[in-house]
């Protein structure tokens, strides 16, 4: 058995695909039409074929005050690792990311925090 | 009315502390007088329960590093920095107690929640037993 899927639940998967591939810089994988809804994943250029990121549709009724109860206390849904949050964060700063938490060292580990503009955070954190 | 009481000890709003007090009928200076009304001393108490405790003297060490805090960095800097390793209900409770002193501010943007630290309620402190 092995992990090879991971997903975030996003309030319109148009609007997922751009942030998560023209902002974020990830890759489609895979785009199968599903009725109202499709099955869409995203890959990091950096590992085409490992893990695949689902941009799944936040309709059933549980998920939005669930989301909604994470961001008011600012907690984030995911992490990806990156190189250098630093470096990533004046990157996506100046595509217009908004942030909730600004680069802060945790102990062994470098962390920030992103609106995913879905109706997520997402951690960035580096080693 | 917390956070109004609070921002009442520092003794020159006398219009604010009469309508704290309004049944009291003493003047904020029969209040300095060091008589004063319960009401008025449970709002400096306050202000000395909420540093009482390490962790909220941690959570005022955190914040005055860096403003604008959610929960989630808070308590992600309680385990990383002070080896505390409050639950997120626990933390939740420290920062109300910490606001109802005055201390910290909690202000909402949208759907986000950030925490600030407000240290004026510490002034009635150095007003009371001066520093030379």
């Amino acid at each position: 058995m092995r992990i090879n899927l991971t997903s975030v639940l996003v309030d319109d998967q148009d609007k997922a695909l751009r942030f998560y591939t023209d902002v974020l810089g990830f890759v489609k994988k895979t785009e199968v039409p599903l009725g109202e809804h499709r099955w869409l994943t995203v890959v990091s250029p950096e590992d085409p074929d490992g893990v695949e990121l689902v941009l799944e549709p936040d309709s059933h009724p549980a998920a939005r005050p669930f989301k909604e109860a994470l961001v008011a206390d600012g907690i984030p849904f995911t992490s990806f690792a990156v190189a250098d949050v630093h470096a990533e964060f004046d990157r996506l700063k100046g595509l217009g990311v908004v942030f909730t938490q600004e680069p802060a060292q945790m102990g062994p580990v470098t962390t920030a925090v992103l609106d995913d503009t879905c109706g997520n955070l997402i951690q960035i954190a580096a080693m | 009315m917390c956070r109004a009481g609070a921002g009442g000890c520092h003794g020159h709003d006398a219009s604010r502390l009469r309508r704290l007090l309004p049944h009291q009928g003493v003047t904020p200076v029969t209040l300095l007088s060091g008589k004063c009304p319960l009401a008025y001393c449970s709002v400096v108490g306050d202000v000395f329960k909420a540093l009482a405790d390490p962790t909220r003297r941690a959570i005022l060490d955190e914040l005055q590093e860096r403003g604008g805090q959610t929960l989630f960095e808070l308590i992600n800097r309680l385990i990383s920095r002070h080896g505390l390793s409050s639950t997120r209900q626990a933390v939740s409770q420290h920062l109300e107690v910490l606001e109802a002193a005055g201390l910290v501010r909690s202000r909402r943007e949208g759907r986000y929640k950030f925490h600030d630290l407000d240290t004026s309620p510490l002034k009635a402190i150095v007003e009371r037993w001066h520093i030379d």
